[in-house]
């Protein structure tokens, strides 16, 4: 069977003004989702989260090789910026994509094809987890050198400005790489050419196994931006209508040719920083706890059951869709045969347009 | 139908491990992300989650068994509404772990591939015996009028008349607008363009590298001027991992046509750090083109290849030799091919090839040899990479000697590879060994004196030339 993830589209929502930087999250006064907004973020997030379990799984059965990063925990930070963005902007991020792409819209058969090597894969097997773009959804990689896709990403934003398309570059990555040096380089072209660039950080308090406050002399990265004059906020990266409503501020800010904004989104992973990784650094509890406390998908089922009144066999059968998307995306990626020899030399170099 | 809990692999490399613990047990009732139980290799420790949610109906192996090997069966989970009792009777030998047989097939394939598959690296029959040469008698279009423009005039109509040409073609570095080019090259392209086509950076060539590569990847064709390529070393990051692999990480999908540009090598009396000739460092990278042309009418006729190409080029010019003129016919449509040497020189007797600033030498010697009655043919590589051996190749076995010149180092240099690559392509041919004049291995020193010593030079040519010859 076909399945498709679609692209997470928001319904219309009222613009918020543009914050100032420095605004804690405040979850109560938060514009709260329509049941159609709420099932949205559920069904979607929930398919990330269980296209990358499955994805653990498949590495521990040997299927997927390499480093293979997961994205649980974080979901609602890519789902909230999806829903607060149009069709035609840009996503770019680092190594931990594969939530991005399927936000994206991109096909869990062919993302979960990249990642066994198959000739199915977004990158016909070539690029493996780190490394899949789709240039129909607009997403641009999937890159593995830490901070290298914020010079890439503002220069998206760079041709969005050239072009006069009006449409915004929404450029992750993550606390580790917001010390790389190039992310200062864009900031300050960004905002001296007011290139239409939303710059997500996407604060998981650790970068590999480094904590936030062992690597980063000014944690709050939100203020990152302040010698430039970019403006940010931290936002609540758990609470995925905390982050489509920063999103929404921060993306209007950037396509009415205001220049960068900078949003920190405070997340989580519950996994370890790759599949190899057992994750000492940090206490069992913590990990817990977030996962009781905070869960982004739990947070919308609660409310989809308290509010909404949506009956647990309604949530099975969303379980069960996602559930089925995803075996079919493992069982395609499993069998799917691996690229033919002769594409070891293909996609090198492209044949010049003659005359 | 239950479900089978598997030991998983940690790392790539793993193939058994110890089931240290198990932290829920028979009849416990799991939900997907639970933690179950830890195992451990030699290198770390590792948590188990359950993948599904159900009842942990029977526990397979024991907490302590050492040497458990990656996908055996250690659980069975009985989905949920199933029968605990029905799921926990199953045997393990029943179960059938169909996934590790799957997963086991590729990696034998990819065993066997590479052997029986993958065209050989080095194929002595890769050239013709009788190898052709390019012919680039015909470039200049017949009839064209031809007048004398120096490299950097020649550079800066090229990006003129692609930039009129190409609307989606921009260049941007540092003093390229306002100042008109640190070495003047874009002069007067900020008066015909404007400042949005005609941009400005700040001192920052990671950044500026990395925003021209992501303009590229969206579609857009950006000239990236660096003030030189000593510089470049800040920003070769984007060059290699971003501009040069993801047309080939994204299965096709996603191309760089960019092209990266600049004075490169040794000027005069600059010291280590602004000498540094880095053909051969992008020649190794596959996914780039790289171009160093020494004639202005190579240079205006590749620059506008290069720029209408649709992968990234390094471009590498020289300070010294954007003041020289050479004859250049007018008109917009005068193309070099990227990946085509020139003979610019016939004879008979020695092969001499070289590429860039290293043709002053080749040249200078040929008309030395000259009067000494040796014919050299000298051969301008002009691209590095797509290498033409092949013209080189065809002048080799005509003449059976050879010598290549380069500025650059020796080590792994681009001399280095053309002699191994005649080596391969027409061995029988020679009746010397190719010899080669590099730059020499120390950086590039400052005092005159010094700094000429560290460059080849005419007179080294000729003595390789005469060497190759067997003459004194």
């Amino acid at each position: 069977m076909a399945v498709a993830a679609r692209k997470s589209k928001a319904p219309a929502q009222p613009k918020a003004a543009a914050r100032p930087a420095k605004a804690t999250p405040a979850s109560s006064n938060i514009a709260t989702f329509t049941r159609e907004e709420d099932l949205h973020a559920y069904r979607e997030m929930l398919l990330i989260r269980r296209f990358e379990e499955k994805a653990g799984q498949m590495y521990g059965m040997g299927l997927i090789g390499g480093f293979c990063h997961l994205y649980i925990g974080q979901e609602a930070v890519v789902i909230g910026m999806q829903m607060a963005s149009k069709d035609g902007d840009q996503v770019i991020t680092g190594y931990r994509d594969h939530g991005h792409m399927l936000a994206c819209g991109m096909e869990s058969r062919g993302v979960m094809a990249e990642l066994t090597g198959r000739r199915g894969g977004y990158s016909r097997g070539k690029g493996g987890s780190m490394h899949m773009f789709s240039r129909e959804k607009n997403f641009y990689g999937g890159h593995g050198i830490v901070g290298a896709q914020v010079s890439l990403g503002t220069g998206l934003a760079f041709a969005d400005w050239y072009r006069g398309d009006n449409t915004v570059s929404m450029t992750y990555f993550g606390d580790g790489a917001a010390n790389q040096g190039q992310v200062y380089e864009s900031f300050n072209m960004a905002k001296l050419w007011k290139l239409p660039v939303v710059f997500v950080i996407e604060n998981n308090r650790y970068a590999m196994g480094t904590a936030v406050n062992r690597a980063s002399a000014q944690t709050d990265f939100s203020k990152r931006g302040v010698s430039f004059g970019i403006p940010g906020e931290q936002v609540d990266g758990m609470d995925v209508r905390a982050v489509r409503e920063a999103g929404l501020r921060a993306i209007e800010h950037a396509r009415s040719g205001k220049g960068p904004y900078i949003l920190e989104m405070q997340t989580y992973r519950y996994r370890g920083h790759s599949m190899s990784d057992p994750a000492k650094y940090r206490s069992k509890d913590e990990v817990q706890r977030m996962r009781e406390e905070h869960d982004p998908i739990e947070q919308v089922r609660a409310r989809l059951v308290r509010d909404f009144k949506i009956g647990e066999d309604d949530l099975k059968a969303i379980d069960a869709k996602v559930r089925e998307i995803v075996n079919d995306a493992a069982e395609f990626a499993t069998h799917d045969p691996e690229p033919d020899p002769s594409e070891l030399f293909t996609d090198i170099l492209l044949e010049p347009a003659q005359g | 139908m239950p479900i089978d809990i598997l030991m998983p692999a940690l790392s790539p490399t793993m193939e058994e491990g110890k089931l240290a613990k198990w932290l829920k047990k028979e009849g416990d009732q799991v939900k997907a992300g639970d933690i179950i139980a830890e195992i451990e290799t030699d290198k770390a420790t590792m948590e188990v989650e359950a993948v599904d949610e159900g009842i942990l109906a029977k526990i397979l192996v024991a907490d302590g068994t050492e040497n458990v090997a990656v996908n055996t069966p250690i659980a069975v989970i009985a989905a949920d509404g199933e029968d605990v009792s029905a799921a926990a009777a199953v045997d393990p030998a029943t179960i059938n772990p169909t996934a590790p047989q799957a997963a086991a097939a590729p990696s034998k394939q990819d065993e066997a591939a590479p052997a029986a598959e993958s065209p050989a690296a080095s194929v002595p029959a890769s050239v013709p015996a009788q190898a052709k040469a390019y012919d680039a008698s015909s470039e200049f279009p017949a009839g064209a009028e031809v007048g004398m423009q120096t490299v950097r005039e020649a550079l800066r109509d090229a990006m003129a008349e692609e930039m009129r040409r190409d609307g989606d073609v921009f260049v941007m570095g540092e003093e390229v607008a306002e100042y008109q080019g640190a070495y003047k090259v874009t002069q007067g392209l900020l008066q015909e363009f404007g400042p949005k086509r005609v941009i400005d950076t700040p001192i920052t060539e990671h950044g500026f590298a990395g925003i021209g590569v992501g303009a590229a990847l969206s579609g857009l064709r950006p000239i990236v001027e660096f003030m030189t390529f000593n510089f470049a070393m800040q920003a070769i990051d984007q060059i290699i991992n971003s501009a040069a692999k993801t047309l080939y990480m994204s299965g096709g999908q996603m191309g760089a046509p960019i092209v990266f540009r600049g004075p490169n090598g040794a000027a005069a009396r600059v010291g280590a750090q602004h000498s540094h000739d880095y053909a051969a460092w992008y020649s190794n990278v596959p996914g780039l083109k790289v171009v160093m042309p020494y004639s202005a009418s190579d240079a205006k006729g590749l620059l506008k290849s290069a720029i209408r190409d649709p992968n990234p080029v390094i471009f590498l010019e020289n300070e010294i030799l954007y003041g020289r003129s050479f004859e250049v016919p007018k008109g917009d449509d005068f193309l070099i091919p990227i990946g085509k040497a020139k003979v610019v020189r016939p004879g008979t007797d020695v092969t001499i090839v070289s590429f860039g600033i290293g043709m002053t030498y080749a040249l200078g010697a040929a008309e030395a040899l000259a009067k000494e009655g040796i014919e050299a043919e000298v051969i301008d590589l002009r691209t590095i990479r797509p290498m033409d051996i092949e013209t080189v190749v065809a002048s080799v076995q005509k003449t059976n000697r050879c010598v290549a010149v380069e500025e650059g180092f020796p080590q792994s240099g681009v001399t280095a590879e053309i002699g191994m690559k005649i080596m391969e392509a027409a061995f029988d041919y020679l009746d010397a060994p190719v010899a080669r004049v590099t730059g020499k291995d120390v950086p590039m020193p400052y005092a005159a004196n010094l700094e000429k010593l560290a460059l080849p030079n005419i007179g080294e040519v000729v003595a390789a030339a005469k060497a190759v010859c067997y003459r004194a």
